[in-house]
């Protein structure tokens, strides 16, 4: 560990991967900034993410992801971190290659991290939040967790497929390119009507993939933009009612929105009014920390790093459905 | 008319012996998935809990049903949680049994839920309430109910003991369902 001449607490300096699924991202951060973040995103020529290409598209990469990252900040690294899931396996593996082998070479600790909370970690670092209900959505993951008791605990989440799928999946039935969410939210602002669509909330959980086929049963009789703002109308108001009642269940006076689905400003000015209207805050970090970046999992690397946790090569296996609740929480 | 509750979706208030239950609207939702969402929620809340008496599980009497509100009894005794003993648990294993068999799932089983009047216990607020019939959703409606016990009661195993036997006396395969509640924990969700 290096010594920070302002503080008497070393500062540590880790060394994150991630490649959960469409993006490869390699960071380098301390307990202040992100120093050093490279990045190669896989776009699928047509249709959505295949698995094993994308594999192969990390792979092709992840050298020079890494080397370049190096070449940026790479002086005194304490820690060398991955995401160890969840995510899709093929993506998964060769991240977690990667990782052991920066981490034999450069002789320093390996240490396997959670995707979902490295999501809402990163938040809590770039934003004023300090304990919030996080709102986390992305391509394959829909769920809203807050911490008790040493856990982050997932109050709700979604029974099949994530939003951000649900809407690809829709926009590619329509001929919209990937990734569909952007698209569809700009078609939605030229709406002239709502069409009905089955909302789908049980207890605390959400299910999207029976939207996303009624949804494309109602283009054939309606305007493509009319479907696009009903979609997002109906699937946003779940996500929304959801949140609003892990807060009222847990108390938390704070929402914080993670995920790459969090790009949309429909969602954001609900999930805002519904805040309001609770009178507690809203918090969504910058764009960069949103979707899947490499500085996310080389900051929940180094809390945990501070906090003593070490993956050893033999527990260095990864989970495509590792949950967030599975993890003991030691760092705060 | 006084507010005694508000939760995330509606506000309760008592006037009189009459609880009024009111959903509130959400401005964050457009007007049309607002007004049939609060709808038909308020008729399906009304329905089930008047299906639920007609099945023998004690419940508040319906007054009236309205587009967004509904007008009940006010049961007016003592929630189960300062009251609970190893026999009223058992008591309330027999009722959650009876709801079970009718193919009815509360969605909220907490001791605050569940009131003891006139040595009676009532089940109310039905406002997460749903049919099924299957051993999951049984399952996790018992094990909701098993955490409250765990986080508010001491003596929370005998107390879980008592109610597996009044709920086992009441459902035919009540061995599946219990033999579920024990892998739902240990999935660890739910917490």
């Amino acid at each position: 560990m290096r010594s920070n001449p302002f503080c008497v607490l070393p500062m540590s300096i880790i060394f994150g991967i991630e490649g959960t699924a469409w993006n490869l991202s390699a960071a380098i951060v301390d307990e202040n900034d992100v120093l050093a973040e490279t990045t190669a995103t896989y776009r699928p020529a047509s249709g959505g993410i295949h698995p094993r290409e994308a594999a192969q598209h990390h792979a092709s990469h992840i050298g020079k992801v890494v080397r370049e990252t190096i070449k940026k900040g790479g002086r005194n690294i304490d820690a060398v971190a991955f995401s160890q899931g969840p995510g899709l396996g093929p993506c998964l593996r060769t991240v977690a290659t990667a990782a052991r082998a920066l981490s034999l070479s450069l002789n320093v600790p390996l240490v396997g991290v959670n995707h979902c909370i490295a999501h809402i970690e990163v938040g809590r670092w770039k934003t004023q939040a300090s304990d919030p209900v996080t709102l986390y959505v992305s391509g394959a993951n829909s769920q809203v967790l807050a911490y008790r008791a040493g856990h982050y605990r997932v109050f709700g989440e979604t029974l099949d497929i994530g939003i951000g799928n649900a809407l690809d999946k829709f926009a590619r039935s329509v001929g919209l390119p990937h990734p569909g969410g952007p698209r569809i939210e700009e078609l939605a602002k030229e709406a002239l009507q709502y069409i009905h669509l089955p909302y789908t909330v049980k207890g605390m959980d959400f299910s999207f993939s029976g939207l996303s086929t009624a949804a494309q049963e109602a283009h054939k009789k309606h305007a493509l933009p009319d479907v696009c703002h009903s979609f997002q109308e109906t699937a946003f108001a779940m996500l929304v009612e959801v949140t609003e009642r892990a807060v009222a269940h847990t108390g938390k006076k704070e929402v914080l929105l993670a995920g790459g689905v969090g790009a949309n400003m429909r969602l954001r000015q609900m999930l805002g009014m519904m805040c309001e209207d609770r009178g507690i805050e809203f918090y969504v970090p910058e764009k960069r920390f949103m979707g899947d970046n490499g500085a996310m999992i080389a900051y929940l690397g180094l809390l945990m790093f501070k906090a003593g946790y070490r993956t050893q090569v033999p527990d260095s296996r990864v989970d495509p459905d590792f949950r967030p609740d599975e993890v003991v929480v030691k760092w705060r | 008319m006084e507010i005694i509750a508000s939760g995330a979706e509606a506000v309760i208030a008592l006037d009189g012996n009459t609880i009024i239950k009111t959903r509130v609207n959400k401005r964050y939702r457009l007007k049309e998935i607002d007004e049939t969402l609060r709808r038909e929620r308020t008729r399906t809340e009304a329905r089930l809990i008047s299906e639920a008496r007609r099945c023998g599980v004690p419940t508040p009497i319906i007054k009236d049903v309205t587009d967004f509100e509904i007008k009940m009894e006010y049961i007016d005794g003592e929630p189960l949680k300062n009251v609970i003993t190893p026999e009223l648990s058992e008591h309330a294993g027999e009722i959650v049994g009876k709801l079970h068999s009718c193919g009815l799932v509360h969605g909220d089983l907490t001791t605050s839920n569940i009131i003891f009047r006139d040595g009676k216990l009532f089940l109310i607020d039905f406002g997460l309430a749903y049919i099924d019939s299957t051993i999951e959703a049984r399952g996790v409606d018992i094990h909701v109910l098993f955490q409250t016990f765990e986080s508010t009661h001491e003596c929370h195993e005998e107390l879980i003991e008592a109610f597996k036997k009044g709920y086992s006396g009441r459902l035919p395969g009540a061995d599946e369902v219990i033999k579920r509640v024990k892998e739902i924990e240990s999935r660890g969700r739910y917490a």
